[in-house]
């Protein structure tokens, strides 16, 4: 094996997140940070992401600028960015001070020790077989992701009638890519009561677009041999219908791609699915934090940088001798609550004077008109918050302040959230 | 060792019928060969001594084993875009002891010799095996009461190392088995082995040796007047001697040539593919203990590092029914949590079916019928892989006893094939050929880490895929759990690329 060589502060994946943190790091001069992508370019998702929204509003980018603005950022502040260059597991039986990771790309395998490793590998759809979605296995069946990297970045043909299966705003930005494209989009789909975006999005999409939003529905089966021909869809009441297309488009259920996670033992938090962390980003393994959409999947990539700079944050700490906080208590939901990120609370926090935590963030499977968030501790009741008429929704990230961290009985059991 | 790279070098282009079809493949040393792959426009003008209907794994072994004689003109005929593409695709990738054969059945013989054969080729020509060894699992007392009886049936088919395990024992080799099992066969035999590159590495080697592949031509009609006629959708293929090894349309084709011994009625076997995340919960392959209806639901090890769940077994009339069902999967899933409770809780990375062809007998109909000059090979089942060489064997000495003078014969150049098993090195893994070559560290598909060479390598071989389909075979590019989310364009990139005709 070649020998190992030493950086300060080793960043897993070039997207949002991962920039931000390289770019806090550098500029706070952390000694050598690198940045790792196994992509050609760096940017993650937003690279082929053509619709504007990336950014400060009002003055939004489309997200390749995006990319490109936060890729020269980091790059200006000293941070070195390695393209196509793969992380493909943890050198196995070192102590956890330093981590060492294996490496490859064009020039070989590399072993690479370092004082902090960011993980900020992002989030992907699940496919149509995790899904388990019947049927046959024929060409023209996409995800989100696969279907823009055809459309933006290769000018690819991707057929001439399209179903998008969701109808959250990645199904929307899907049905916009399919119209780029030349093709026609038939109808999106969603096995819930309404569409899961913005009133306005939805609207203009039925009403300006002409495209029919069929709800309660499910696509139950794929057709076609070779080509896709069809796929057969199947109302909440019974009903069946083939709709003919050649094209279908699985968007949304994004997961984190927790596979180095995963090799690197670190526990995972059952609701987000993604690594466990605590306030700071801080993971369950010594010297290893996680931030951005392999936290919670899909967030937008202004909250993926906000968090890669909050990581930044800690690993400065970290660098200068800060403890490694315990285990943590783990803070789970209720239902309809999804999962909450960050979802340990450091049981030494309070005693060590530190100030409250940043916000939680939380998402909801079911609109809530009237929310209250309630954070209890073995029947007791932490904190109370009561949030905006109409913001909980499930398009939506709702926030949970953290003032209530210090309260939390450092000896107790789980922490719970639900909404009422 | 030979390197990816090595083994499959770029052609050349060398015209001929059609110009795009025909490549000069320099492996194997010199003298250089000419292949022949063709896929669309007429067919050649030639006739052949041997046609071979059906690339399946069983087609494709007896034309390597034909190929064995330089004299007689063989021709490879495939109705699909790719060999493989049938039966040999959508099945369980077990290399069999045959076990569980009936004792005395051409099947037990053959599956017997074909799986030491198979053995020894898969370690010459880098195919991917792995020896985990079977654990027939016995759920209640009847079951249990049973496997004494099937070491003795195994023992009868020369498999006599099998062993019986009690609970702990059973456990211990097993800790994520599910609750409830009482003890199990031990059959230390069974392997799990890749069956694409099994069945492209048959390929390579005939048409290495000058067998002709025509792919994309579906026999429609076959008529005789002292030599065979083959009506296909890419005109009339002329042939003295005949081999039926059509698979699932076996039938159809003997009807065709006057024959009606059997029918062909098409099995489903829908599996699911986990994510690799699994492998760690199984060790052997988990087989149930067999009943009247089949073999039943089974959970084992891919060489490729994945874990497998199935089949089902559904009899059908339609022999174009490869799709998955809502019931098939679901009675899956509620086998798998009985075996393997932490499986289901795992991603699904891939749901397929296969139709397996079943003729209504315990055994294979392999018959020569030398007033045709023609051997059919039908009724070819799940241990098809396993006893393909051996097939390959018993159906050249049937053709020479309707006749056919095959004349002298030779040993055949070893084939190397790209590795695409968990349990030896892939490229991105050898420091020396990413040295020799960048391109084998430069990773495009991310969830099997396929690198840009292996891509180049398929396409530039001699027998190429048309497809991502083909192409995710013989590389495993698009077969991870993201399914094309991160590489799916990419890799399309690299295929209308090659075939625009362009380089790199």
């Amino acid at each position: 094996m070649t020998a190992v060589r030493q950086v300060d502060v080793l960043v897993v994946g070039a997207g949002p997140a991962g920039l931000a943190a390289a770019a806090r790091l550098a500029a706070a001069r952390a000694g050598r940070v690198e940045l790792l992508e196994r992509e050609a370019r760096p940017g993650g998702v937003p690279r082929h992401c053509a619709h504007r929204g990336f950014g400060t509003w009002p003055r939004t980018l489309t997200g390749p600028r995006y990319a490109r603005l936060l890729t020269a950022e980091a790059e200006r502040a000293g941070a070195v960015i390695r393209t196509r260059t793969t992380v493909l597991d943890w050198e196995a039986g070192a102590a956890f001070a330093p981590n060492v990771v294996l490496t490859v790309g064009p020039g070989g395998p590399e072993a690479l020790a370092a004082r902090a490793v960011v993980l900020a590998t992002g989030a992907r759809e699940r496919p149509r077989a995790a899904r388990l979605v019947p049927g046959t296995r024929p060409a023209g069946v996409y995800t989100t992701g696969e279907l823009q990297q055809a459309v933006h970045l290769f000018g690819q043909h991707i057929g001439t009638r399209a179903v998008v299966v969701g109808a959250r705003d990645v199904s929307y930005a899907a049905a916009r890519t399919v119209r780029t494209a030349g093709a026609e989009v038939v109808a999106l789909v969603t096995e819930h009561p309404r569409a899961r975006t913005g009133r306005a999005r939805a609207r203009s999409a039925r009403l300006v677009e002409g495209i029919p939003l069929l709800t309660d529905t499910a696509v139950v089966e794929l057709l076609g041999h070779g080509r896709l021909s069809g796929v057969r869809v199947r109302h909440r009441d019974g009903r069946t219908a083939v709709l003919p297309c050649d094209t279908v488009v699985f968007t949304g259920d994004f997961v984190p791609d927790q596979e180095l996670a995963r090799r690197g033992a670190l526990d995972l938090d059952p609701g987000t699915r993604g690594p466990a962390v605590h306030a700071g980003l801080h993971t369950s393994r010594p010297g290893v934090f996680a931030a951005g959409n392999l936290l919670h999947a899909v967030e937008p990539a202004g909250t993926a940088a906000r968090e890669g700079a909050r990581a930044a944050a800690a690993v400065l700490g970290h660098l200068s001798g800060a403890p490694w906080p315990r285990p943590g208590i783990p803070v789970t939901v209720e239902r309809p609550l999804c999962h909450v990120t960050p979802n340990r609370i450091d049981p030494d926090r309070g005693r060590l004077g530190h100030p409250a935590g940043p916000p939680h963030l939380l998402r909801t499977d079911t609109p809530l008109p009237r929310p209250v968030l309630y954070v209890h501790q073995d029947g007791r009741l932490l904190h109370r918050a009561r949030l905006g008429p109409g913001t909980a929704r499930p398009h939506r990230a709702l926030r949970l302040d953290g003032s209530w961290h210090g309260r939390v009985d450092p000896d107790g059991p789980e922490v719970r959230v639900s909404a009422g | 060792m030979r390197g990816p790279g090595e083994a499959e070098p770029r052609p050349a282009e060398a015209g001929r019928v059609p110009p795009s079809a025909r490549r000069t493949d320099t492996a194997g040393g010199p003298p250089a060969a000419a292949v022949t792959v063709t896929a669309e426009g007429p067919l050649p003008d030639r006739s052949y001594d041997i046609a071979i209907v059906g690339a399946g794994v069983v087609g494709c072994a007896i034309a390597r084993r034909l190929a064995r004689h330089p004299r007689p003109r063989i021709a490879l005929v495939e109705a699909q875009d790719d060999v493989g593409q049938g039966t040999s695709k959508a099945n369980t990738a077990i290399l069999h002891t045959g076990f569980d054969a009936v004792p005395g059945t051409l099947e037990a013989r053959l599956v017997r010799e074909g799986s030491a054969r198979l053995a020894a080729y898969a370690a010459e020509s880098g195919i991917p095996v792995e020896p985990v060894g079977a654990l027939l699992v016995a759920w209640d007392g009847e079951q249990l009461a049973a496997l004494p009886r099937l070491a003795r049936k195994a023992a009868a088919n020369s498999c006599s190392d099998t062993r019986l395990l009690d609970r702990a024992e059973l456990y211990a080799r097993e800790p994520h088995l599910g609750p409830g099992a009482l003890g199990a066969l031990h059959i230390p035999g069974e392997s799990v082995i890749c069956p694409w590159t099994t069945t492209l590495a048959y390929a390579t080697q005939a048409v290495r040796a000058g067998v002709d592949l025509h792919l994309n031509t579906m026999v429609e009609r076959a008529t005789w007047d002292g030599g065979h006629h083959l009506h296909t959708t890419r005109g009339t293929l002329r042939a003295r001697h005949l081999v039926n090894a059509a698979g699932l349309g076996a039938d159809i084709l003997d009807h065709h040539l006057g024959r009606d011994d059997f029918g062909v009625r098409p099995r489903r076997g829908q599996l699911l593919v986990f994510d690799k995340f699994a492998r760690p919960l199984v060790r052997h392959i988990l087989l149930p203990v067999p009943t009247a209806l089949g073999k039943g639901v089974l959970v084992a090890p891919t060489v490729y590092g994945n874990v497998l769940l199935g089949p089902t077994a559904e009899d059908l009339d339609d022999r174009r029914a490869t799709g998955s069902t809502a019931e098939g999967i679901a009675l899956l899933r509620e086998r798998g949590r009985r075996v393997l409770p932490a499986l289901i809780e795992e991603e699904v990375t891939a749901v397929y079916a296969g139709l397996r062809a079943a003729t209504g007998q315990e055994d294979y109909r392999i018959a020569a019928h030398p007033e045709r000059s023609c051997v059919t090979v039908g009724g070819i089942r799940s241990t098809g892989l396993t006893a393909s060489l051996a097939i390959a064997e018993h159906v050249t000495a049937l053709l020479t006893g309707t006749g056919l003078d095959l004349g002298p014969e030779r040993d055949l150049e070893p084939v190397h094939m790209p590795n695409l098993g968990e349990a030896f090195p892939r490229p991105h893994q050898r420091p020396g050929l990413i040295a020799a070559d960048p391109a084998y560290g430069t990773l495009v598909c991310h969830c099997e880490r396929v690198s840009l060479g292996e891509i180049r390598d398929a396409l530039a071989g001699p027998i190429p895929p048309r497809g991502a389909d083909g192409l995710r075979r013989r590389t495993r590019a698009r077969a991870g759990r993201c399914q094309g989310f991160y590489c799916g364009a990419a890799v399309r990139e690299l295929l209308e690329r090659r075939g625009r005709g362009e380089r790199g």
